[in-house]
């Protein structure tokens, strides 16, 4: 009872925040869910149970066979893009450089600025226009004799173009990520490797990088989640087109346009689920990890 | 250092320092596009033309952007200064129970807030817009909280309670717990703790929360499209329906662009290293 009376005071003052994050996180994720089970495909009716039949149905439909493909290129472009360049950027700087604060906050400065205005930017940049009519990047590969691209309304490096911006917007965190990984590394375990005869390449190899994976798990983990939801990136740019369409657009034109919630929820629940898969393990290890500690 | 190896490592500084400069000359391109597209004049909006500077210079097109955006920016505002205020006061008291005054379970707890760090928004959209929509009937204000800031305010709060969670806790951790038993032996409670011993030394976690949920509720498109209606449309939404008329120049699209970034832009020049933290603070500290 006396050990009640010291944590109760607690629990009382986090219950509001308990109560929010059970209904709007956890409540609304099961509703969702639920109607997703339901055949509620238009605005008026009610809605009967139907099980995971929507789940099913969805892979009849050809725009979500496009949607989840867009996705999975944009992600592998995306993210593999901003962890090689990130790096890249967080390598060359690791050992310090004259101007080094103008060069981080230059490199980060592109986080700070919303999608959609960086959308209009590049949807400029990436006009299609080629010839006499070509703007942008097109003009400029012109000129210096590079060629010409559709960007993103090619049918098949369309996404992987999309994925441009994106990588501008966030390779500047990873590299701040990795710098900070980079400056942890105790400089005295550096010191004993070269002792140990390792040349500075092998310092990096044996050293360097196997204390770097858990910040390049996070930089994966963050970069992962914010590409498998992308949305306002894709509407910023192309709009609402089924040549750049991708799951979180679908589910607002399912929403919106076609007033069909069950299939929104379905196509929620899948986004959720795709992001659950690697969140809630990584989630789960670093809470453990922290308490190890 | 032998004399190779020092001039080997020269020219390897000077490598270091050319790819780093050519990468900023790629990160601002956009910049470039931005700020010289929005100085000129209408003639000038020609594909030829695209690269260079304008002939004339003319402000016209940020006259007419700053017409049309200005509704806009100020409900940003109206969503963004509460909103944030907001997330702090709730971050500041669970990240203070979570790391001083700990129940059993907290563990458990502060994990299941974690995962709504990462929920995907599209998860909660639906039953989002109906129970606001509930809201507003049982209460008798049409429009209010669907359709309006207040709903939106209630939105961003309420899924920003994760990282704020995170960054007050994170912070308190290293409070020592030798001050809150000090307190508490001077007969301080919870909450007198709090009041006189925590929250006089939170300031930089405050700017960082507050900076943090200005940047995200400011930014934010997805919340705002799917709750809010044409009067209490923020800056994002606005801009996003200037620049996809297609009857609108690039000069004003470009402008406004510019005028909606202005405000988070500022924050980040001026305060930097507390925005920087945030950032480090979602990675989970890696």
């Amino acid at each position: 009872m006396r050990r009640a009376r010291t944590w109760l005071p607690g629990l009382l003052l986090v219950a509001p925040s308990i109560i929010l994050i059970g209904v709007f996180v956890y409540g609304m994720l099961g509703w969702n869910f639920r109607v997703a089970m339901t055949d509620q495909h238009d605005a008026v009716s009610e809605g009967e149970f139907v099980g995971l039949q929507n789940f099913i149905d969805i892979w009849d439909q050809q725009r979500w066979h496009l949607s989840v493909n867009h996705a999975i290129v944009f992600t592998i472009v995306f993210v593999v893009g901003a962890l090689v360049l990130g790096w890249l950027l967080a390598f060359l700087m690791e050992k310090g450089i004259r101007g080094e604060g103008t060069f981080r906050a230059i490199y980060l400065f592109p986080m700070a600025i919303s999608f959609v205005a960086t959308g209009i930017v590049w949807r400029w940049l990436m006009n299609s226009g080629t010839g006499e009519r070509a703007v942008g990047l097109n003009r400029l590969f012109d000129w210096i004799g590079l060629p010409q691209w559709q960007w993103f309304r090619d049918p098949d490096w369309g996404m992987a173009a999309m994925a441009l911006p994106a990588i501008w917007q966030m390779s500047g965190y990873v590299m701040a990520l990795f710098l900070a990984g980079f400056r942890g590394v105790p400089e005295e375990l550096r010191e004993a490797a070269r002792v140990d005869g390792c040349t500075e390449w092998g310092v990096y190899r044996h050293v360097v990088l196997p204390l770097l994976r858990p910040v390049t798990l996070s930089a994966l983990i963050i970069l992962g989640h914010i590409s498998l939801k992308v949305f306002d990136l894709i509407v910023a740019v192309s709009g609402k087109q089924i040549i750049t369409d991708v799951p979180a657009v679908f589910m607002w034109v399912a929403v919106f346009d076609s007033n069909d919630p069950a299939k929104g929820a379905t196509i929620a629940s899948y986004i959720v689920l795709s992001v659950a898969i690697f969140v809630i393990p990584y989630l789960i290890w670093s809470v453990r990890k922290e308490r190890r500690s | 250092m032998t004399a190779v190896a020092g001039r080997r490592a020269a020219v390897f500084g000077w490598a270091r320092f050319g790819l780093l400069v050519l990468f900023v000359v790629v990160f601002l391109i956009p910049i470039y596009v931005l700020l010289v597209t929005s100085f000129k004049p209408l003639t000038e909006a020609d594909p030829s033309q695209a690269w260079n500077l304008p002939q004339t210079w003319t402000t016209e097109a940020w006259r007419v952007a700053w017409e049309k955006l200005a509704p806009g920016l100020w409900n940003s505002v109206l969503l963004a200064v509460p909103g944030s205020l907001l997330s702090c006061a709730l971050g500041s008291m669970n990240g203070y129970v979570l790391s001083k005054w700990r129940f059993p379970g907290a563990d458990v707890l502060f994990t299941l807030f974690l995962f709504g760090m990462f929920i995907p928004y599209q998860g909660v959209m639906i039953p989002l817009v109906q129970l606001l929509v509930s809201i507003d009937q049982f209460a008798g204000l049409q429009g209010v909280f669907y359709g309006g800031i207040p709903g939106l305010v209630l939105a961003h709060v309420v899924y920003g309670i994760p990282i704020c969670t995170l960054i007050f806790r994170n912070y308190y951790v290293t409070i020592p717990d030798e001050l809150i038993e000090a307190s508490r032996v001077d007969g301080a409670g919870m909450l007198r703790a709090y009041w006189s011993v925590v929250l006089p030394v939170s300031g930089p976690a405050i700017a960082v929360v507050i900076i943090w949920q200005f940047t995200s509720l400011w930014n934010d498109f997805l919340f705002a499209v799917f709750l809010t209606g044409p009067t209490s449309w923020p800056t994002t939404v606005m801009l996003n329906n200037i620049a996809g008329a297609q009857a609108t120049p690039y000069s004003q699209q470009m402008a406004a662009a510019i005028l909606a970034s202005i405000p988070t832009m500022l924050i980040y020049v001026l305060l930097g290293r507390f925005f920087m933290r945030g950032l480090m603070a979602g990675a989970l500290k890696g």
